[in-house]
């Protein structure tokens, strides 16, 4: 029975839990509900991502509606390989934020706090399985409103403005998306992904198929805030609570990256997206500029969460660069950037909201003396700090590596200067933090006593992270190994050559 | 196999230092390199671990002669840097020193390139912190310094070394040579910048001798005996025999002599001297015979030990009288006799005296560019040699323990730093009067040598006894440049006052420009939207609203979207 349903239950569980949570009202048993459901669907996912490499793809047909007809669930390397990412990343949050929004939320509102993360996680775990565009759309939704809420609860009135202007951002995508689903139905007449693949007959109606690739595009750009779209994303990451921060910055952009892969390439088909419309030169061009102008915005930030966030839209800039390559290395290398991003990011945006629940503060003077106040906090922002860089031995140099060695592959010899020229910049924007916290000294003004370590259970997902930021650096197999069959299952559909694959193993 | 991986001893050591204290830390400390050597002694020639990383062979750990060589020098090295820093109550240079031997020892025995860059990055990371250690300004900004040519000399081995992985497909450490075709060529080149700037050729020496005097007494012994050696190492294995670096080495073995003839502080003087010594190592690993390898590292092997005995005795200095510049010493020989005559151990060592280890290196090389026809090499380096004799054999013993006297009144250094000193300074003697049994029976290349002939030892008296002549004329006849308290212009004055001045501001006019052009184009933007739309004034206030309204980003949007159909169109 389980077994059988497994597809489905990643999404159905947090859905039907939301409503739980917010009727069992205290924080705290809505804290410990949320945080179990997160974790079973974790699990589930886990056994997903294992089905899915050892059978290849699994199809589940939601109410017993078979293909195209009815809403088709498709689980294969690639999407089981971010859900789990996504569900992983989602429990630890959890865990995280039974102190941390203690701080930032009002007590009223922590219910609602974990009730809209278990919509928003339903939701993008829908977006990843679904194998129906409109589907997906319904899912993106979903996530999208669970978002806006989660954003605006911050306690920091701004954060209603930010959350104003993300609801205003994303509508806009989303509607472009709604569009171009349209246009699809309107020329092919089916929504299934992989019966849109099929008919999707370039020579009969390619305008209007074309014009949809387009806005298509263009929404899910926004989504997932390719520059210049990204500007909804520094002041709603800078506002929102801080879980709230971590949880976005490590699931939400993720799972809009991997909706763009989806669509280029089991829908349209590398050939059509990147031959004919030649997209690939606009998005290597939006890449490299969002990688250095964004980088570049996060080394004159003051405030530290403004520069985390501007470095998620640079490091965004890696994956459409990886996938932009047009090739099964670079597209690996775009895929365990997703990941690895993921455990980065969520490391770093837990440290700085320690950083907050301790001294109230995220200003960059905010952790002037830290090393020595808050040691493990600092030592877990240093490690993820040098793994953004992309510092061998942790995750960061391995995304770095699959980059450049996809980019030589294909003899673009400035991208892979420019991918390794973006990593200075971020020496520069991690650097300035780390000196702060370790080379200047606390301010008397403050009292120094009152800060010490946040507690244990904000610690220990942290370090989880910062742990896994190290072993899956050293120990590469099991992503490389999703992420490489993710990619050439992904390629193996189309019937563009594969170019060179030496690096695939 | 009984031994563990050959940089564990020490690496573990460094991690019991942050959590011991006193009495104990001290004993680990002193256990560590120990242990590691015995390790040593355990392991068998070969691949020692190997693994799959990302697609490649990657060999963390593989011996054989060469790297065996360098792996004793530095426990040796570590040993006696410890106990000399025994006495020092700071955790940051006790773990930073020990972590700086393990990476150094890492490195010597990394098998593949990617191996090497981690330990050549970790080199970087824990030696800085002893820079760092002094705790004064000028140190704080010193270090920094060098970290970023270190960082730099990291990222240029790290891109050489991706290109030749993708070329090769394979990323083992073996010869790389200069030689390539297309690509490669580049990649290898990277590669040979980077152990360059580690091996301070001429015009990338400048973090050394800007970092290494900033340094605290005992860190600049750990800093002297690793870095340098590390890429020493690098290129005996990597660019044997590359005639281009002859001439490297050539330029970095006279050079520095000038600058160290001028300079007043004396661990700068030394620093200098540094540098000269690698010069000819480098010119041993260029000419690339097995004699001149032997030389080369057998000479390494030696200027870690008599380099290092002589940075003891002025960081002994230092540290009992608080100076170093050759014009504030002078007739310490009074207060401190042992330190003057383990100075004048290591003086002897470096100038090569014969029964001193320099000699029994130094003679190879000469020997061997000799015996390959490089004579203008030969004039050079026995030009070189007379000139280390000069600055490093009588200038250092001489300002500091002789000369006139300064008054100042003193006494002998910490026992742990005399202990140490004595060790080095044994070392010296045993290693220059019994070669075949020490340090030759380690050489890593066949070879048969015999330093002690009528030729070599009368060609290095004669030298010895008329630079020293030239010396005392000079000073007689008061033309020997004096010691000045002065500031000496070295091309570290391009980056540090040229740069800063000049090319900042081109940097600025082309980023005003490129901010120009930016504006005027969000500008335009701007004013197309509120053309189109009428825009009201009462726009929501705050920082984010101001920067960038809700319809520049929309607008955005559609730049985005008719850029994607324009392009369709045109292509199709």
């Amino acid at each position: 029975m389980l077994e059988q349903h497994l597809a489905a239950l990643p999404i159905l569980l947090p859905l039907i839990a939301a409503p739980i949570a917010l009727i069992l009202g205290r924080s705290s048993f809505s804290w410990a509900f949320a945080t179990l459901i997160s974790a079973c669907a974790c699990l589930f996912a886990w056994q997903l991502l294992d089905l899915a490499l050892a059978n290849g793809v699994i199809s589940y047909e939601v109410g017993g509606w078979p293909p195209p007809w009815g809403i088709e669930l498709r689980v294969d390397a690639a999407n089981a390989f971010v859900l789990l990412a996504v569900s992983a990343l989602s429990t630890l949050v959890l865990l995280y934020s039974k102190d941390s929004i203690e701080k930032e939320i009002e007590a009223s509102k922590h219910t609602l706090y974990y009730t809209a993360h278990l919509l928003c996680f339903a939701g993008l775990s829908g977006i990843l399985l679904t194998g129906d565009a409109f589907n997906l759309f319904v899912f993106l939704e979903i996530s999208s409103l669970a978002t806006y809420t989660m954003v605006s609860l911050a306690s920091d009135r701004r954060s209603l403005i930010a959350a104003f202007r993300y609801l205003v951002m994303g509508t806009i995508g989303a509607t472009f998306i709604l569009i171009g689903v349209g246009l699809l139905y309107m020329s092919t007449g089916t929504l299934n992904m992989l019966d849109l693949a099929n008919r999707i007959d370039i020579a009969e109606s390619g305008r209007t198929i074309n014009t949809g690739l387009a806005f298509i595009m263009v929404g899910v750009s926004i989504k997932l805030a390719l520059f210049p779209l990204h500007m909804w994303l520094p002041s709603a990451y800078t506002y929102a609570p801080s879980a709230v921060t971590a949880f976005l910055a490590s699931t939400a952009t993720k799972v809009a990256v991997y909706v763009m892969i989806r669509f280029i390439f089991t829908v349209f088909g590398v050939d059509h997206v990147f031959g004919s419309m030649g997209m690939d030169l606009i998005l290597m061009a939006l890449a490299i500029v969002a990688i250095f102008k964004c980088s570049y915005k996060a080394t004159v930030q003051s405030d530290v969460k403004t520069v985390l966030a501007y470095s998620s839209v640079a490091q965004i800039g890696y994956m459409i660069l990886g996938i932009s390559l047009v090739s099964a290395t670079g597209l690996m290398a775009g895929l365990i950037h997703i990941f690895n991003h993921a455990l980065m990011k969520g490391a770093l945006f837990m440290a700085v909201g320690a950083v907050f629940y301790r001294v109230g503060s995220v200003d960059i003077t905010a952790f002037r003396g830290l090393g020595k106040q808050m040691p493990l906090t600092m030592a877990a922002f240093t490690i993820a700090g040098l793994s953004i860089i992309g510092v061998p031995l942790t995750v960061g140099f391995v995304s770095k590596w699959y980059l450049v060695t996809a980019a030589l592959e294909q003899n673009q010899w400035i991208v892979a200067a420019l991918v390794l020229g973006g990593s200075l910049l971020a020496v520069i924007y991690i650097g300035r933090i780390l000196e702060a916290a370790y080379f200047q000294e606390r301010p008397d003004s403050q009292n120094t006593t009152e800060i010490k370590e946040v507690p244990w259970l904000m610690l220990a997902p942290m370090w989880a992270l910062v742990l896994a930021n190290i072993y899956f650096g050293v120990d590469t197999s099991l992503t490389t190994e999703a992420a490489s069959s993710a990619a050439e299952w992904l390629f193996q559909n189309n019937e563009m050559p594969l170019g060179n694959q030496a690096e695939a193993k | 196999m009984n031994s563990v991986i050959p940089f564990l001893p020490l690496m573990v050591g460094a991690f019991a230092a942050i959590l011991l204290r006193g009495w104990l830390r001290n004993t680990v400390m002193l256990i560590a390199p120990i242990v590691g050597a015995i390790n040593l002694m355990g392991l068998e020639h070969g691949v020692f671990w190997s693994l799959e990383f990302m697609g490649y062979t990657l060999e963390p750990v593989r011996v054989d002669k060469l790297s065996m060589m360098f792996g004793y020098l530095f426990h040796l090295a570590s040993l006696i840097a410890i106990i000399y820093a025994l006495h020092v109550k700071d955790t940051v240079q006790h773990v930073a020193g020990l972590a700086y031997a393990a990476s150094a020892v890492g490195a010597v025995f990394a098998g593949d390139l990617l191996t090497l860059f981690i330990f050549w990055e970790l080199l970087a990371l824990t030696s800085v912190f002893l820079v760092w250690a002094r705790r004064t300004d000028r140190a704080y900004s010193a270090g920094f310094r060098y970290l970023i040519f270190q960082v730099l000399s990291g990222v240029l081995l790290l891109a050489g070394l991706l290109i030749l992985a993708q070329v090769n497909n394979s990323l083992l450490f073996n010869q790389i040579s200069l030689q390539h075709e297309g690509i490669a060529q580049i990649g290898a080149w990277l590669i040979f910048f980077a152990f360059g700037i580690k091996c301070a050729f001429p015009f990338m020496h400048t973090w050394l001798t800007d970092a290494y005097p900033e340094s605290t007494p005992s860190g600049t012994i750990f800093l002297a005996s690793f870095t340098t050696k590390v890429a020493v190492y690098a290129f005996a294995r990597g660019f044997p025999g590359e005639e281009i670096l002859v001439w490297i080495g050539v330029t970095m073995a006279c050079f520095p002599i000038f600058f160290a003839v001028i300079e007043n502080d004396l661990r700068r003087v030394l620093a200098y001297s540094l540098i000269n010594q690698i010069g000819f190592m480098i010119v041993g690993i260029g000419i690339g015979t097995a004699i001149a390898l032997n030389g080369a590292v057998a000479h390494a092997f030696n200027d870690v030990i008599f380099k290092g005995l002589l940075m003891m005795t002025m960081g002994a200095v230092l540290h009992m009288t608080g100076k170093i510049n050759g014009s504030e010493l002078g007739g310490l020989y009074k207060s401190m006799p042992k330190t003057t005559i383990l100075c004048i151990v290591g003086a002897a060592s470096i100038s090569a005296f014969p029964l001193f280890s320099g000699f029994v290196s130094k003679s190879m090389i000469m020997a061997a560019a000799v015996a390959e026809g490089y004579d203008v090499v030969w004039l050079a380096l026995l030009f070189a040699a007379a000139g280390v004799f000069h600055h490093a054999g009588i200038k250092i013993p001489f300002f500091a323990f002789f000369a006139h006297d300064s008054g100042i009144r003193t006494t002998e250094p910490p026992v742990n730093m005399l202990i140490a000193m004595t060790l080095a300074a044994i070392a010296c003697v045993v290693l220059g009067s019994f070669p075949a049994q020490t340090v030759y029976a380690l050489l890593p290349w066949e070879h048969d040598y015999q330093p002690y002939d009528v030729t070599h030892v009368l060609t290095q008296l004669q030298l010895l006894f008329f630079s020293a002549l030239a010396f005392v004329w000079l000073n007689l006849r008061n033309m020997y440049p004096p010691e000045l308290p002065s500031t000496n212009l070295d091309v570290d004055w391009l980056y540090r006052k040229l740069v800063p001045s000049f090319a900042i501001k081109v940097a600025s006019t082309s980023y005003n420009a490129y901010e120009k052009m930016e504006n005027s184009a969000i500008n335009a933007i701007k004013r197309m939207s509120q053309k189109s739309y009428d825009a009201e004034s009462d726009k929501p206030k705050g920082y984010f609203a101001k920067l960038w309204p809700i319809e520049t980003m929309v607008v955005w949007v559609a730049v985005l979207l008719s850029s994607y159909l324009v392009l369709y169109y045109i292509l199709s």
